[in-house]
């Protein structure tokens, strides 16, 4: 026992000494930093994929320049740690990185027994499962005996499970470490099917050799809200990142997008927007913000809107709908509390 | 008034403090106490800050219903086991690639040894280029190269290479037909195990005739008749009670009979090939340590060819090659951890990934994967250390 003592402290060492626990700690250590360290996904389309220069862009990065707007006034200072599903808590709780945006799915039990936080959801997700065409499957029910390729170490593992036993039916699971891997494995001929959020099917679809050969069933197995994470205990780093978030679902409630935010802030008369733009009201003092923190957002990332059309909406390859991801309004499920 | 010492004078006892025994013991116990000092606090802080920051601690996870399936399990496994149980099936995975993989490249790596000493110049060379080629490319990348090969050549279980209709070979892997035992079974068990103290008995018998007499035995076409020979009575005489389970394809996939998953093929494959290359640089070595005057000798007094090799040279070569080997060994069991890039269900990619994330305690996970290997590893360098006091140089 005493061995397993003395590995356990010396693997903890690192995570004991690096971080220290008073609210505020982010916060002072990105500001002093000069830039957000942002943990995301190794690659997938739509999320997080850097481009030939190594300028990473997506839904999940956008998180990251929203907060780095608010904080610096500049979306571009961040940096990226591309990390596998089963690195991305432990960076997290180490302190190695400052936010996780990282298509994460909020749970009980990463919420509770972790030591983290989830900040909101930016995109709601569920599970779904992508077929070969020749295999000649309509429905996830005639999946019976089929083996799947899986990403290790996500929730898509436990609902697969869940999903077959309820349904009484066998299976085989292939777990990869990144989801580069199992689309490899897939496309190869390794397994039947590709498991994974829907929104990943799509996104790697098109890396496929042949994505017309490849269809997304229908069903959706599972509840999948993914969003931003941080650690658990400082509160004003966790408002940051939460608010950041919804000024972005705000701004796009009350039409202000990135052409139009300079106008808006100089001439309307809408005290919703105002109050948003630091214009009257609250302002961002309470989070130790700027006045002007959702301008900034706003004029160089876009309102949620502008960064879903772009990286997985109609002005990018996947062209994936709004469904559930549209405002509450206009039938979706995204809803942000009102800035006053 | 101590009293001048002379030239060559052993010294007055020294005081109690002073003398190196003691002191030796005072260190010692000083340094025990510093490193337990050390390690207590480094735990204390580690438990503290863990609970400070509403990270869960403890082994407790290991008694919650795991939730997830494996691809690969020796013992029997649902998805309704506990952590506890995932950690065993990753552990008997682990075990399997490595003890396979130690199989294979002691194999491999002994007939290339040979090889590269060969006076055959073909031979030699090709040894030689296999060694230089496979000892110099990462393993990793083996590991994937043989995997992506495995299923890209392969093909599809609808158009599956298939054998006498009992053996098949498609992307899912190898299916062979997995022997179902009877119940009269145990006769044939018992039978194996009376000609292998059959067998021993023989050894010992022809030894202690040739020490008297000096009269040889054919003492290996013997053993091998009684080994084959008994089981194989007793097998009709229990009236052949063993059947075949055929693999069969069933909707998408092969249903029963044995399967060797692509994952193990291609992890078994870049192993074995890998490690055997230095496994046979240390059998050269070896085998080059004994000095030609040996075989010299040997032939001077008589001995054939393959008596000279199999009583002369190879005992004292092993004496060379065995430390070489123990730390090959202790490699590919380490390397075995590679597994996890290509999807093969061992310790590292069940126990210390999918268990890890799902239940988010790293710290307790990665200790008990670190106690595990250097189990594993120590107990690999003891029996090897055994092995090479048995095969050490007895002086008398």
């Amino acid at each position: 026992m005493k061995k397993i003592y003395a590995l356990t402290s010396a693997v903890a060492l690192a995570a004991t000494f690096s971080v220290t626990v008073h609210a505020g700690a982010t916060l002072d250590a990105v500001k002093s930093r000069g830039h957000v360290q942002c943990g995301t996904n190794t690659g997938v389309p739509g999320f997080a994929t850097p481009d030939d220069k190594g300028n990473w862009s997506g839904i999940d990065v956008d998180v990251c320049r929203a907060v780095a707007a608010a904080l610096f006034g500049d979306a571009g200072k961040i940096q990226i740690t591309p990390l596998t599903a089963k690195e991305r808590f432990t960076a997290l709780q180490s302190g190695e990185i400052d936010i996780l945006s990282r298509n994460t799915t909020w749970t009980l039990t990463r919420d509770t027994s972790l030591g983290l936080n989830f900040a909101g959801v930016n995109y709601y997700d569920g599970q779904g499962f992508m077929v070969k065409k020749s295999l000649g499957v309509a429905s996830a029910k005639e999946l019976d005996g089929a083996s799947f390729c899986i990403q290790a170490g996500t929730t898509t593992e436990l609902n697969l499970t869940d999903y077959f036993r309820s349904n009484n039916m066998a299976y085989t699971p292939i777990t990869f470490d990144t989801s580069a891997e199992t689309a490899a494995a897939f496309d190869a001929g390794r397994c039947d099917a590709l498991t994974s959020d829907q929104s990943q099917l799509y996104a790697l679809r098109i890396q496929l050799k042949n994505p017309e050969g490849a269809v997304v069933l229908p069903e959706i197995i599972s509840k999948e809200p993914l969003g931003p994470v941080v650690r658990q205990g400082d509160d004003e780093w966790f408002n940051i990142v939460r608010w950041s978030l919804y000024a972005m679902l705000n701004a796009e409630e009350l039409g202000v997008t990135s052409a139009n935010v300079d106008e808006m802030a100089a001439n309307s008369k809408d005290p919703n927007v105002l109050r948003l733009l630091g214009k009257e009201g609250i302002k961002g003092s309470g989070m130790g913000l700027n006045d002007n923190w959702a301008h900034n957002i706003i004029k160089q990332v876009g309102n949620y809107a502008e960064s879903f059309e772009r990286n997985v909406g109609q002005g990018s390859p996947l062209k994936i709908a709004r469904g559930l991801n549209a405002l509450w309004n206009k039938g979706g499920i995204q809803y942000a509390p009102p800035i006053r | 008034m101590a009293a001048e010492k002379q030239p060559g004078e052993l010294p007055t006892k020294a005081a109690w403090w002073r003398r190196p025994v003691f002191r030796s013991v005072v260190f010692q116990v000083l340094l025990v106490l510093g490193l337990v000092y050390v390690g207590n606090s480094l735990l204390n802080n580690t438990l503290y800050n863990l609970e400070q920051r509403g990270i869960s601690t403890g082994f407790g996870f290991l008694g919650v219903e795991a939730g997830f399936g494996i691809l690969q399990t020796l013992i029997d496994y649902q998805e309704t086991d506990t952590f506890g149980r995932t950690f065993l099936v990753g552990l008997l995975n682990t075990l399997l690639v490595s003890f396979l993989g130690i199989f294979f490249a002691t194999l491999i790596g002994f007939v290339m040894g040979v090889a590269r000493l060969s006076r055959n110049w073909l031979i030699a060379k090709l040894a030689m280029v296999y060694i230089e080629t496979f000892r110099n490319i990462p393993l990793l990348l083996q590991i994937l190269f043989w995997y992506f090969i495995v299923l890209n050549k392969l093909p599809h279980p609808r158009q599956s290479l298939e054998m006498a209709e009992t053996l098949f070979l498609n992307k899912r892997g190898l299916y062979l037909p997995a022997p179902l035992f009877e119940s009269g079974f145990w006769m044939v068990w018992a039978a194996l195990a009376l000609a292998v103290a059959a067998v021993v008995f023989l050894a010992r018998w022809t030894h202690a005739r040739q020490a008297r007499t000096g009269e040889q035995f054919h003492t290996f076409y013997v053993s091998l008749a009684i080994l084959f020979g008994i089981p194989l009575l007793a097998y009709f005489a229990a009236g052949s009670p063993l059947s075949w389970e055929i693999p069969e394809l069933k909707g998408f996939n092969f249903k029963g009979g044995l399967v060797v998953i692509p994952e193990l093929a291609a992890l078994l494959l870049a192993l074995s090939i890998y490690t055997a290359t230095f496994i046979a640089e240390a059998v050269r070595s070896g085998i080059l340590a004994v000095s030609h005057g040996q075989t010299e000798a040997a032939f001077a007094l008589g001995l054939r060819h393959g008596p000279t090799l199999r009583l002369i040279i190879i005992p004292q070569a092993l004496r060379v090659i065995i430390p070489q080997l123990t730390s090959q060994y202790l490699n590919l069991t380490k390397n075995s951890s590679l597994a996890t890039a290509v999807g093969y269900p061992d310790l590292v990619s069940v126990f210390a990934g999918t268990t890890l994330n799902q239940t988010g305690q790293a710290i307790e996970v990665i200790a008990m994967t670190m106690a595990v290997y250097l189990t594993i590893s120590l107990s690999i360098s003891l029996f090897m250390n055994w092995y090479n006091r048995k095969k050490q140089l007895v002086e008398r």
